[in-house]
């Protein structure tokens, strides 16, 4: 394959401006679309499609498991169960929050639609949790891993989503899977980035009290460096979960179904309606995941440690040390 | 009898330590290693040992490598060159040939460290933390929840074993963080600057009580410290940092009566004798019980300073400890004699 296209020849007959004679194209015009047609079509798809295929075997189980689930119970025991937690995490105004939206979603007819979008969220959030906390850790405790990973993760948090529906469709076809797949990319970066600072911030002292003690390095990480990175973590499962979220409706165009397909084909036809519909279920579901997992994390932390609330921000801002 | 020695520990950081390690074993200076190198010398040919139930105090201002030091002999940062042995100086007690596992041994049962910041986990509870070695050590949870809470008694804190770090003074936390070294029951005791990040008054106190506990189970410690004072009150022995080499090691009396150079003497000459000194420091054996109980009694960690009254009597005086027993006899002519030769040796116009 050439590497250049053919330039023209007359821009060379004609007085050639000093404008023209600088750019490369001029000379040499890149032709990077088809390199990544080739990389991707020619390449990838049909060496590793099986393997791919294979990758997303338990993306599929869970998320099949999960949303027939999730169908399965009654729309009033599931209700009671959203508020219970919502009450017992994040206080009694969000479990009001959360008892008034779920009979405002299931009134306006878009209650199904919400379990499945629900349950492809937490298929999402399970696998970035699964994927994303090991990295974390790993990029952690060693800064070459670090330096090799932030540029991947810069990449993956600001590349817009559309860009990799189409591999992905190559990859894995089209349908709901494909589109949790799409999810989990999209929404990982938070979590790895979150649990690797956690860690890093834990202070030093810490640390080597736990060598100095005689602990090996796995105790002074499930000793000392997880709880104290907690409630970090916790924020980044949290921004993970609303990345999550974020990638409802673009998943749809994929074949994922949910609130996201209703927004979708309501823009289609322009049925101004049902688009409302589902934004108005993808919102409402946002609010009340947010208020709980940070209801969860906040509480995580004032359950394990105890601690004044100047300490905690002492230690947040890395003040302590000084 | 011999517990630590340390034999010409060298700690260098940089890229190249090999170059720099030679330069330093010929004299070199730190600048100028670093000029040469990139590398920082931070520990420079130190050696000393420390005998068993001594406090080993070693004084520098920030920068000095005392804190490298201290990390080097339980070898959270390892040595670039030298050795380090518990008991004498045999292969079985080296620290620096210890490879992983005999190293962890070393931590979990002869070695263990108080820390300057306390360095407590904020989600354990009181006894929970004095209880980590243990833990780390594999021992029952019953088991360690008993030691944990007797080593906070020697500490006067068993009533708070169920609190959090985070309800707790710096001075008790950091008694805490004493008694989760003295759970282990250490050989020895590595403290890095521990009671600086405390109030004067505080410090004071938690200084006296050390002094006491140490009376006690007469354990062999390592304090690292930047204050002159509290080195004078505390060391046994006394080593005075200066750009990762000792330029002083002596007693109390030593340094401040005979320092080696301007440097050591800059330190102490602003030192009131009397505020260093102790009773303890300064007794003679003390005479048959009988005779003591005729004598006027002082407390051996009171300071000169503090007893000069019952001293001008000119008669001598019964040393005693906190329970009341005999430790020595104080002779008021040889304190004032040795008070008035120091004051004459380091004055204004320094020695003669």
């Amino acid at each position: 394959m050439a590497i250049c296209r053919e330039v023209t020849t007359q821009a060379a007959d004609t007085a050639m401006s000093l404008n023209d004679m600088l750019k490369p194209s001029t000379h040499c015009q890149v032709p990077l679309d088809r390199w990544v047609e080739f990389f991707v079509k020619d390449w990838l798809v049909p060496n590793f499609r099986p393997a791919f295929r294979a990758a997303q075997w338990p993306v599929d189980q869970v998320m099949r498991g999960l949303e027939g689930f999730l169908h399965a119970v009654p729309f009033y025991a599931m209700t009671i169960f959203f508020v219970a937690v919502a009450w017992r995490f994040a206080g009694r105004g969000v479990a009001i929050f959360t008892l008034v939206s779920f009979l405002a979603i299931e009134a306006v007819g878009v209650y199904p639609d919400t379990m499945t979008t629900l349950s492809m969220i937490i298929t999402a959030v399970l696998f970035c949790a699964i994927v994303g906390i090991p990295l974390g850790i790993l990029s952690a405790s060693s800064d070459r891993f670090e330096a090799i990973l932030r540029p991947i993760l810069d990449v993956m948090q600001t590349i817009p989503s559309f860009v990799y529906l189409v591999p992905i469709v190559m990859l894995f076809g089209v349908g709901m899977i494909p589109g949790v797949v799409a999810t989990i990319i999209f929404a990982l970066p938070p979590i790895i980035r979150l649990t690797s600072l956690g860690i890093r911030q834990v202070r030093e002292e810490l640390v080597e009290a736990g060598y100095a003690f005689g602990s090996t390095r796995r105790q002074v990480l499930w000793e000392i460096q997880l709880p104290l990175a907690l409630r970090m973590i916790m924020a980044g499962l949290n921004q993970t979960l609303m990345m999550a979220l974020s990638m409802v409706v673009v998943a749809a165009l994929i074949g994922a179904g949910g609130l996201g397909l209703t927004v979708y084909t309501g823009l289609g036809r322009l049925d101004v309606g049902a688009a409302f519909l589902g934004g108005f279920g993808i919102v409402l579901l946002a609010i009340i995941l947010d208020r709980i997992t940070q209801g969860i994390g906040a509480g995580a932390e004032q359950r394990r440690a105890n601690w004044t609330f100047t300490g905690f921000v002492k230690r947040i801002t890395g003040f302590a040390r000084a | 009898m011999q517990k630590l020695t340390v034999k010409n520990l060298y700690k260098i950081f940089g890229a190249a330590p090999e170059e720099a390690l030679v330069m330093a074993r010929n004299g070199a200076g730190k600048d100028e290693i670093y000029r040469k190198t990139n590398s920082v010398v931070a520990v420079n040919d130190i050696s000393f040992t420390v005998n068993r139930g001594e406090i080993f105090v070693v004084m520098g201002l920030s920068g000095s490598g005392k804190s490298t030091l201290v990390r080097c002999l339980n070898r959270l940062i390892d040595p670039t060159s030298g050795e380090i042995y518990l008991d004498g100086d045999d292969k079985a007690g080296s620290v620096t040939a210890a490879d992983g596992e005999n190293l962890r041994q070393i931590r979990l049962r002869r070695i263990s460290m108080v820390f300057q910041h306390f360095a407590l986990l904020p989600h354990r509870t009181v006894a929970e933390n004095a209880a980590y070695g243990l833990k780390a050590r594999g021992m029952s949870a019953k088991e360690r929840r008993d030691r944990a809470v007797h080593s906070l008694s020697k500490v006067g804190l068993d009533a708070w074993a169920d609190a959090y770090p985070g309800n707790l003074s710096g001075g008790m936390q950091q008694r805490v963080g004493l008694a989760r070294a003295l759970a282990v029951d250490p050989e020895v005791l590595l403290m890095d600057e521990p009671f600086s990040a405390l109030d004067p008054l505080i410090r004071r106190e938690v200084q006296d009580q050390l002094l006491k506990l140490q009376d006690e189970i007469k354990t062999t410690i390592i304090f690292i410290t930047h204050d002159l004072q509290e080195a004078l009150k505390l060391g046994d022995q006394i080593a005075i940092m200066k750009d990762g080499k000792f330029v002083q090691v002596g007693t109390a009396e030593g340094i401040v009566s005979q320092p080696s150079d301007d440097y050591v003497r800059a330190f102490t000459s602003d030192v009131d004798r009397s505020r260093v000194l102790t009773p303890r420091r300064m007794m003679q054996p003390a005479l048959p019980a009988a005779e003591m109980a005729g004598l006027g009694k002082v407390r051996a960690d009171s300071y000169l300073c503090d007893v000069f009254g019952d001293l001008s009597t000119g008669r001598k005086l019964a040393v005693v400890d906190d329970d009341g027993s005999y430790l020595g006899v104080l002779d008021p002519l040889s304190v004032f004699a040795h008070l008035q030769a120091t004051e004459n040796s380091t004055g204004i116009g320094g020695r003669a």
